[in-house]
């Protein structure tokens, strides 16, 4: 079978970009990764984005951003699976290197969220809840995470300032990433003090409403020898899962597994040859902290409801053994949704090259994990250093 | 604000929002919404059922930055809510004082206004859930 290697990363910085529009970002972030290549055209371009058309009334953008990019006539598609839209980008990417249908494909995640009134944009991201059970009731997105959180402390005894180390622990790491939208440490008590957005979820547990793009390109070893790429800026892609859970999560079997996360990662461990116990570290979907204490249970990191237990021993920290979000996560980097998955890859591939900011010694095999819904729909993936 | 829904949309529900109809399967798997495949088994041979409507809570928000459209509601609690039949739904709760609200604490159902839309739109009823009137 053949390999996939990812041989260009390249990012905007997350924010509130307001003098720049979806195309722009996108193509930014593409061309960045295409000048690391060092390569001028790609067989085909995968965008990951969530909700383009509410938000600036744009879809078609394969067309939009392989156009604006100077790619040429190449087959270009949008790739949706709401938040998980990036994780999924890139999956497909992969999937088309490794068919042999396609040598070299590049994958673009963008979301411009900032140019919508607060309201609607909570409207626009409860698209990925289910519209006639959960929206027509008016839950938000953040409302449908603070009932699985207020489940999850009383279920296992957590409190909120257990849930708020995941949110100083992203910080803490962000504060280093040129690119993260918050680059500045916070303590336990900003995130208790933070207003309650839906109780009791307060505004630091969760991701902000923000702009961004990240791109990478794929090919495989081959071709990146052909290509001239040096060695040194490879990373390949061992292994990948996707899998769907209940849309609502009034229907969900078990409101505190994230099983679609839980099958995504066997298929992932197993594609790659690896167990939880061989990845160096993980950028897990922290769009609230108790998404993030999920995931490690999901992902077995940790057992089913020790995910925050592992947060208060101080176990997810850079320098300890299980470094999680270590450019800042979905809540200090930023969640521009669709983009987030193509962050989290970008972000992975700098930690296995050694050139991240806030390094994780001697790293060989990362994780992202990218939760689209409320778990309803979730990508993981796993990459090793060449 | 998002445009209101088509008429059509929403009185395709009419059944499950007024009056809670589920669905069970040949095996005694009971679901809500309705739907043509038990997601316990996999039975197609799936018949219909009016739920009492009577639950407990099982976990609970209030929602103080709602999605547009629910502007003038806010805040307000929503809550997951097991029903006696086994189904869990989520649903607002009304006629509750949110600092009332606990895990276990019983409810029944109740028709109220879910919301409106402006003056050429249609006005959206359901159920909401609230402590049982003695």
């Amino acid at each position: 079978m053949r390999k996939a290697v990812i041989i260009g990363a390249g990012m905007t910085p997350v924010g509130e970009h307001w003098k720049l529009g979806l195309r722009d970002l996108a193509v930014e972030a593409l061309l960045n990764a295409m000048d690391d290549a060092g390569i001028d055209k790609v067989d085909s371009l995968y965008v990951g984005n969530m909700i383009s058309g509410p938000f600036v009334e744009q879809e078609n953008l394969g067309a939009l951003i392989a156009d604006w990019a100077g790619l040429g006539n190449i087959p270009a598609v949008k790739i949706e699976a709401a938040c998980a839209s990036g994780g999924a980008a890139v999956q497909e990417g992969v999937k088309a290197v490794l068919s042999g249908l396609e040598d070299v494909v590049a994958v673009v995640g963008v979301e411009k969220m900032t140019d919508a009134w607060p309201s609607d944009a909570t409207r626009y991201l409860a698209y990925a809840a289910d519209a006639e059970w959960e929206l027509f009731h008016g839950a938000s997105f953040v409302a449908l995470n603070a009932l699985v959180m207020r489940y999850y402390m009383k279920t296992y005894g957590y409190t909120e300032e257990d849930l708020a180390l995941f949110a100083v622990n992203a910080h803490s790491n962000g504060a280093k990433n040129p690119y993260a939208m918050f680059k500045r440490p916070i303590k336990v008590e900003t995130v208790l003090k933070s207003p309650y957005v839906a109780d009791p979820l307060k505004l630091f547990d969760a991701s902000p409403v923000c702009d961004g793009s990240a791109a990478v390109i794929i090919t495989t070893p081959e071709k990146a020898k052909e290509l001239g790429v040096s060695k040194e800026k490879w990373v390949e892609v061992a292994g990948m899962g996707r899998a769907i859970d209940t849309i609502s999560l009034a229907s969900r079997e078990d409101l505190l597994t994230l099983k679609a996360a839980k099958v995504a990662a066997e298929r992932a461990y197993r594609m790659a040859g690896v167990t939880a116990k061989d990845i160096d570290f993980f950028e897990v979907h922290d769009a609230f902290t108790v998404m993030a204490a999920l995931s490690l249970e999901a992902l077995g990191v940790a057992k089913k409801g020790e995910g925050a237990k592992l947060a208060r021993e101080g176990q997810i920290a850079i320098d300890a053994d299980y470094p999680i979000q270590t450019m800042g996560g979905l809540k200090a980097r930023g969640h521009p949704v669709g983009a987030t998955g193509v962050y989290q890859t970008v972000e992975a591939v700098l930690q296995l090259r050694g050139e991240a900011p806030s390094q994780v010694p001697d790293a060989e095999i990362g994780l992202t994990q990218n939760i689209g819904g409320t778990g309803s729909n979730i990508t993981v993936n796993v990459f090793r250093r060449v | 604000m998002a445009r209101p829904m088509q008429v059509s949309r929403y009185w395709r529900h009419f059944r499950e929002k007024y009056r809670l109809i589920g669905g069970k399967c040949e095996n005694d798997h009971v679901h809500f919404p309705k739907r043509s495949i038990c997601p316990v088994c996999g039975s197609r041979n799936v018949e219909e059922i009016e739920l009492s409507g009577k639950g407990k809570v099982i976990s609970w928000t209030i929602v103080r930055n709602p999605p547009s459209g629910f502007e003038y509601y806010k805040p307000f609690p929503l809550a997951l809510i097991e029903l006696e039949e086994g189904p869990v739904v989520l649903a607002q709760l009304t006629d509750v004082d949110p600092e009332e609200i606990d895990f276990g604490m019983e409810v029944e159902v109740v028709t109220k206004k879910i919301r409106e839309f402006e003056e050429d739109g249609i006005i959206l009823y359901g159920y909401k859930f609230r402590p049982p009137v003695k």
